[in-house]
């Protein structure tokens, strides 16, 4: 009988390590391309308008960065929880509640204008998102619940709750009894960055500059250095003083309240109002982007923008080429699958061990 | 200068672009809500872009995103479309309304179609629906007909007004025929995902319905049905296949002759915005052969048919009594516009409470 097993190298390629990323973004394409051919497609027609094609207009990079904002807010706060071993894959929830806290301002006091609604509905929506990630938090601080269980169930809850206010008490007096609120008044709106060429809005701006901090915060701070000793060792940690249950608490919050401040810059920024589904998903690709940009905020910027990128040209690519829309998921399978294996092979080698019959149940 | 760019990044791609660019008198573009193969909402609406092909065949260029969730990825969609040159962007899903005019706002020389919406913000938007209640006043009298249990399970997606007037109309033309008929919903909460409806259907039949009927996507229900021997309602496109034994008949929604005929009116420049409300009688809503069933109730079901597309019979005729038992409609009285677009009640009969 044969067996296939990974055995860990004893010391690990630092350039390999260092461009993981790149050989998993290179592979992706090629299989890419193999996938195209047998599509019948020219595979540089499909991988130009997949991956370059949206960079080339103005209003497309726009776009790009609007939906990348969400992507590296909420993979910025999760590179805190999976750094410090706490996986919360809650994101997406956190993200609706905090869309849900912000927007309570524009759509019950629609009268209350002026230049102080904004301010007030951001921080609002970083403390709805906060608030929600502590549910997980608490519950494994306190009862040592699965994390990953606990808040991806409350994903479920939260869209419910969404769902459940815009068809009942905060849904649009004058909508036709559509499932939708009120759209906000101007003063509600998250600005544009640069009006004249396209709609990218504020959310951006705060997306780099936070994932730019984190990162100060997680390599230049003995914050960051709790984060990473808890979560590779909590016992190490121990020994210097850390608390866990504090980590899990500060990861939840900080997580939670970056998901909260990147959905109600969705809402006010790109959507104006809130309907039944807010995010298509960005909490859970956010996941992706964490590990894409191998959990170091700077890197979670590239990540954000490649599968910004990887939406747009998935669109592009059906207009211009006429490949169906499931090939963006495939890509981002794709990539996620070639980024897993690079790491995995970098850090491990592959065996293939002989073994008598009556040995393999060893 | 951009040209040059583009030829040195990827040949093949645009020459491939602008050979037939060139071609075309105008382009026509449609934006779904759910994947061409639903066999249902999307895919009819489908259907109509290649009748727009077959009438224009060169003189046409067409293209179609499916599966664009609505909200926030809506208007990049419509917005990309605009841009790459369409003449018309049919935007076919409630959820595009605000996306679709505010795109439209800034590109007032294309020309925007959106699907059962109300709002025409600029003189480039029009909006168009079809009476698809019609067809359910048909159904609802054929359940009616055929239901040992005297009642009817029914699959709804989300509670808004076009689904609600469905209901009612299902149970007004079921009431016709047997007076004490009950409806039961339940909610699925989706426009297009075959395992919930699929379960919707489940627990109806268990619940012993035996009639279903949809307003939900997907054929699941109809295979779901098949399998346990009832009969049901086919939604949105004819899916007999799907149903052979079990396939009633199925409201079928035809947009193909309003598409050819708008894109032509953008072919030869008097296209205007509008807001259109067709049904049986103007042939955008049709109903599937009537299948699986005595030669009786089919010709009952053809005589209505016949009514509702002469004006003689309009299913919201007084007197008509609310769920909760305040009167709606005095004898005679006709619905008004406003509120069978904005309907958000129960007729009496529903077994259900309208989810608020």
């Amino acid at each position: 009988m044969i067996r296939i097993q990974l055995e860990k190298r004893a010391q690990h390629s630092a350039i390999f390590s260092l461009t993981s990323p790149l050989i998993a973004l290179a592979i992706t394409a090629t299989l890419g391309a193999i996938m195209f051919l047998l599509l019948g497609k020219s595979p540089t027609a499909a991988l130009y308008s997949y991956f370059i094609e949206p960079l080339t207009d103005m209003w497309s990079i726009h776009e790009l960065m609007i939906k990348a904002a969400p992507l590296i807010l909420i993979a910025t706060g999760l590179s805190i929880c999976f750094l410090s071993n706490n996986w919360n894959i809650g994101a997406e929830g956190q993200f609706i509640l905090g869309g849900i806290f912000g927007s309570a301002l524009p759509i019950l006091y629609p009268e209350f204008t002026g230049p102080m609604v904004l301010p007030l509905m951001l921080i609002m929506g970083i403390i709805g998102g906060a608030a929600y990630a502590t549910i997980p938090a608490f519950l494994k601080a306190k009862f040592s619940t699965n994390e990953i269980l606990s808040s991806l169930m409350l994903v479920y809850v939260a869209q419910l709750f969404l769902d459940w206010l815009v068809r009942g008490p905060w849904r649009n007096p004058e909508g036709f009894n559509f499932p939708e609120s009120r759209t906000f008044h101007a003063d509600a709106i998250l600005p544009e960055i640069w009006f004249a060429s396209g709609r990218a809005h504020w959310g951006f701006a705060f997306a780099i500059i936070i994932a730019v901090l984190m990162w100060f915060v997680l390599n230049k701070t003995l914050k960051g250095f709790e984060v990473r000793v808890l979560g590779l060792s909590p016992r190490a940690g121990r020994f210097a003083g850390f608390s866990e249950n504090k980590m899990i608490y500060t990861a939840f919050i900080v997580a939670g309240g970056l998901a909260g401040l990147a959905g109600i810059s969705e809402v006010s920024g790109a959507i104006g109002q809130l309907r039944p589904v807010i995010s298509p998903g960005y909490g859970f690709t956010a996941i992706i982007v964490a590990f894409l940009g191998r959990l170091n905020p700077l890197g979670i910027i590239a990540a954000g923008l490649i599968l910004a990128l990887s939406y747009l040209g998935g669109e592009a690519a059906q207009i211009s080429i006429g490949v169906s829309n499931k090939v963006s998921a495939v890509f981002q399978g794709l990539l996620l699958f070639s980024v897993l294996a690079c790491d995995t092979l970098i850090h491990y080698k592959i065996k293939i061990v002989k073994t008598m019959r009556g040995k393999a149940a060893l | 200068m951009k040209k040059i760019t583009k030829t040195i990044l990827g040949a093949a791609a645009a020459t491939l672009f602008a050979s037939s660019a060139m071609a075309a008198d105008a382009k026509a573009c449609f934006i779904y809500v759910g994947p061409i193969g639903d066999f249902g909402w999307s895919y009819q609406h489908h259907q109509g872009l290649l009748a727009v092909e077959e009438a224009y065949g060169d003189k046409v260029e067409t293209a179609y995103l499916e599966s664009v969730p609505e909200g926030a990825d809506a208007e990049r969609a419509i917005e990309r479309f605009a841009r790459s040159g369409c003449n018309i962007i049919f935007t076919t899903s409630f959820g595009y309304m605000d996306p679709t005019n505010k795109v439209a706002a800034k590109f007032p020389d294309v020309k925007f179609e959106h699907a059962t919406g109300y709002k025409r913000d600029t003189e480039n938007v029009a909006t168009y629906s079809s009476k698809f209640y019609q067809g359910r006043y048909i159904q609802g009298q054929i359940a009616a007909k055929l239901s040992e249990k005297g009642e009817a399970g029914y699959i709804g997606s989300f509670p808004i007004p076009e689904v609600v007037r469905g209901i009612n109309s299902f149970m007004l033309g079921a009431q016709s025929v047997n007076p004490d008929f009950k409806v039961k919903v339940v909610w699925a909460n989706t426009w297009f995902d075959p395992g919930k409806e699929a379960d919707a259907a489940k627990s109806l039949i268990d619940q012993g319905v035996d009639i279903i009927t949809q307003h939900t996507d997907s054929t699941a229900p109809m295979q779901v049905a098949e399998e346990r021997g009832i009969k049901a309602f086919g939604q949105a496109s004819d899916m007999i296949e799907f149903g052979k034994k079990t396939q009633l008949t199925a409201i079928i929604d035809d947009w193909a002759p309003y598409y050819v005929e708008r894109v032509g009116a953008v072919l030869d420049g008097t296209w205007k915005s509008q807001d259109v409300w067709h049904g049986l009688a103007e042939g955008n809503v049709v109903m599937a052969e009537y299948a699986n069933m005595p030669d009786d109730v089919a010709a009952m079901a053809k005589e209505t048919e016949e009514k509702i597309k002469s004006g003689e019979l309009e299913p919201f005729t007084g007197p008509i009594t609310k769920q909760d038992g305040s009167e709606w409609l005095a004898e005679g009285d006709k619905a008004d516009i406003g509120t069978m677009l904005g309907m958000n009640f129960y007729i009496k009969g529903v077994d259900d409470k309208l989810p608020q």
